[in-house]
């Protein structure tokens, strides 16, 4: 009976698509390969075919390969009728139908709500608009701020040192550019990694000849009479002439267009089940909708089901596949979204790459090379467990240490490594700024329940 | 020709810098920098490249690909 339903759905219903980029497209592609031969709908406000959004911060302005030309390959064609340049502004979960903003509505079977984050302005509007004020987060900011770049701007501000600002901060030295980084915490990449870290990305910056400010906030952006921004202000009494201002204050979630649906969206994303099932504002799971990426927070099995929301381009991949799986399957057959969290990132030279929840640890442990040779790994644990790792141009220990994530091994690593040097024999306090205090610009959000239970053991799917 | 490169796959092996440096090259000793959308001209590299990366990182346009196979997509795909 159920399977009846099933072959209909995929012979002939309808499936709509909201956010038209990496988690949509590849919700896409996979719902054609599960056979699924209906009508598919595409809908996206920026007016661009899918396209990817990392090379924004890295080739775009080093200028190697513009921002206008990431559009993502395709796997294949998925036949859909695109709507692009229109955004969703509605949902009518008991009629089915997505409202568009030229007031049109699509109605569908099932719905895959993929509409990511944006970048977090300038909390000053007046001063936002000024000429030379920039955020980084679609291809049209990216394309401006390369050919401002271009340009040949005396000095560059970017407000914000997570991985985006850095890799802002890294290009502009790259170009010979004056840079001046400017950051709330103690160091770069602190919320995301911690300050031992923290500490090395700083002192990266400052040898690449950053301006680097740390502990210090921007209190206001003075523009010209013509309406350019030409200084900026900062908490400690001190002002720095620039012509080119970089906002990289992490991102907001895209639910507002769901108030008042019934859905559960609000500004920490869409609460969805391990299934990718969202729930609606009464906790209750949808049988029909779908979420993935950016815009999702789910709970993990890894992380004791603690909610985790993810800004990784490979959650978006995995998360993206998993739910549209599970949009056609029986409910025996679907699978949880047990991707383990990685993310990676290039900047002043250095590869950086991330697995698990680095920003849970409380501990951290140099397992192998060194802080001062930049090219190390970095274990953290928590609770007696390995639960992150990190590793600067050393990504070869990544997988072994995505194992030990996995298995939930202990913390410290009991195991003499091959390369360990006598720093890294003990591990230190990891040093995450108090959590209670909102950092902005966090890769990964955590929310719900306490992963302290490391007696499971966790097996994933075979990928 | 346009393509991406799972950053989190790859091993910085540089493979396929060695194969097609105009499209892809090594940025310090790991990181990989690569053009999104590489000349038509390189193709045939690109191919040597997609099909030489150890961890099958690189993902190229299909549709590009199977260009002289029309229709090849929406066959039945049984699920695996
Ligand atoms: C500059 C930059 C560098 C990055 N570098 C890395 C990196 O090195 N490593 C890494 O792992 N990740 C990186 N990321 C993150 C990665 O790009 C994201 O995780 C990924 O794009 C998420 O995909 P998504 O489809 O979930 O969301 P998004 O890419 O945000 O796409 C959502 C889409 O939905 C659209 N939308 C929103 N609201 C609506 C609406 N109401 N109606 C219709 N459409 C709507 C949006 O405009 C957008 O096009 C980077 C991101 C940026 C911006
Ligand atoms: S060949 Fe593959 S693994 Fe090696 S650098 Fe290229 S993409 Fe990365």
């Amino acid at each position: 009976m159920a399977d009846a339903a099933l072959d209909r759905l995929k012979a002939d219903g309808r499936i709509v698509v909201v956010g038209a980029s990496l988690a949509g497209l590849r919700g896409a592609e996979t719902l054609r390969d599960k056979g699924f031969k209906g009508s598919l709908t595409m809908i996206g406000d920026e007016p661009y075919e899918p396209y990817d959004r990392p090379p924004l911060s890295k080739q775009a302005l080093l200028g190697k390969g513009a921002a206008e030309r990431t559009a993502l390959p395709r796997r294949r064609e998925i036949d859909a009728q695109w709507r692009l340049g229109v955004a969703a502004s509605g949902l009518d979960m008991a009629a089915r139908r997505v409202k568009l903003a030229d007031g049109d509505e699509v109605p569908y079977d099932r719905l895959l709500i993929a509409t990511g984050v944006r970048a977090r302005p300038w909390p000053n509007p007046a001063e936002a608009e000024l000429d030379g004020v920039f955020v980084l987060r679609t291809r049209d900011d990216g394309a401006a701020l390369a050919r401002r770049l271009d340009a040949g701007p005396r000095r560059v501000l970017v407000i914000g040192a997570g991985f985006t600002g850095s890799e802002i901060a890294s290009a502009c030295r790259e170009r010979g550019l004056e840079v001046t980084v400017a950051e709330r915490g103690d160091a770069p990449l602190v919320g995301a990694l911690g300050g031992v870290v923290g500490a090395v990305a700083a002192e990266m910056q400052r040898e690449n000849g950053v301006d680097l400010r740390t502990g210090v906030m921007v209190t206001g952006l003075e523009g010209d009479t013509t309406g350019r921004v030409r200084a900026a202000h900062f908490s400690d009494g001190t002002s720095l002439e620039c012509d080119v201002v970089v906002v990289s204050l992490g991102a907001q979630r895209n639910t507002e267009w769901l108030t008042g649906s019934g859905l559960g969206a609000g500004p920490r994303g869409i609460a969805c089940d391990a299934g990718c099932r969202a729930f609606d504002i009464r906790g209750i799971v949808t049988d029909d909708i779908f979420v993935a990426g950016d815009v999702a927070r789910s709970p993990h099995p890894l992380f004791g089901y603690q909610f985790l929301s993810l800004e990784h381009w490979g959650n978006a991949v995995s998360q993206a596949e998993t739910a549209a799986h599970n949009m056609l399957s029986e409910s025996t057959e679907r699978r949880p979204h047990i991707w383990v969290p990685a993310f990676w990132s290039t900047q002043f030279g250095v590869n950086i790459k991330s697995v698990g929840v680095p920003s849970m640890g409380t501990e951290i442990m140099i397992a192998q090379g060194s802080r001062a040779e930049r090219r190390f790994t970095g274990v953290y644990g928590y609770q007696g467990r390995v639960i992150g790792a990190v590793t600067f141009d050393n990504s070869r220990w990544l997988q072994f240490y995505e194992q030990q994530i996995e298995a939930t091994a202990p913390f410290p690593p009991p195991f003499p490594t091959v390369d360990r040097r006598p720093e890294g024999q003990k591990p230190l306090p990891a040093d995450f700024p108090d959590p209670s205090v909102p950092t902005h610009g966090p890769t990964i959000t955590l929310s719900g329940y306490s992963p302290a239970d490391r007696r499971m053991t966790f097996t994933p799917a075979g990928h | 020709m346009r393509l991406v490169v799972d950053l989190n796959r790859c091993q910085g092996y540089a493979q396929c810098a060695f194969l097609a440096p105009d499209v892809f090259a090594m940025h310090g000793d790991e990181g990989l920098l690569y053009d999104p959308q590489a000349e038509d001209a390189y193709r045939e590299r690109v191919a040597q490249a997609v099909a030489a990366c150890p961890v099958q990182a690189i993902l190229v346009d299909e549709l590009d690909m199977a260009a002289a196979a029309p229709g090849a997509g929406g066959g039945e795909a049984s699920d695996g």
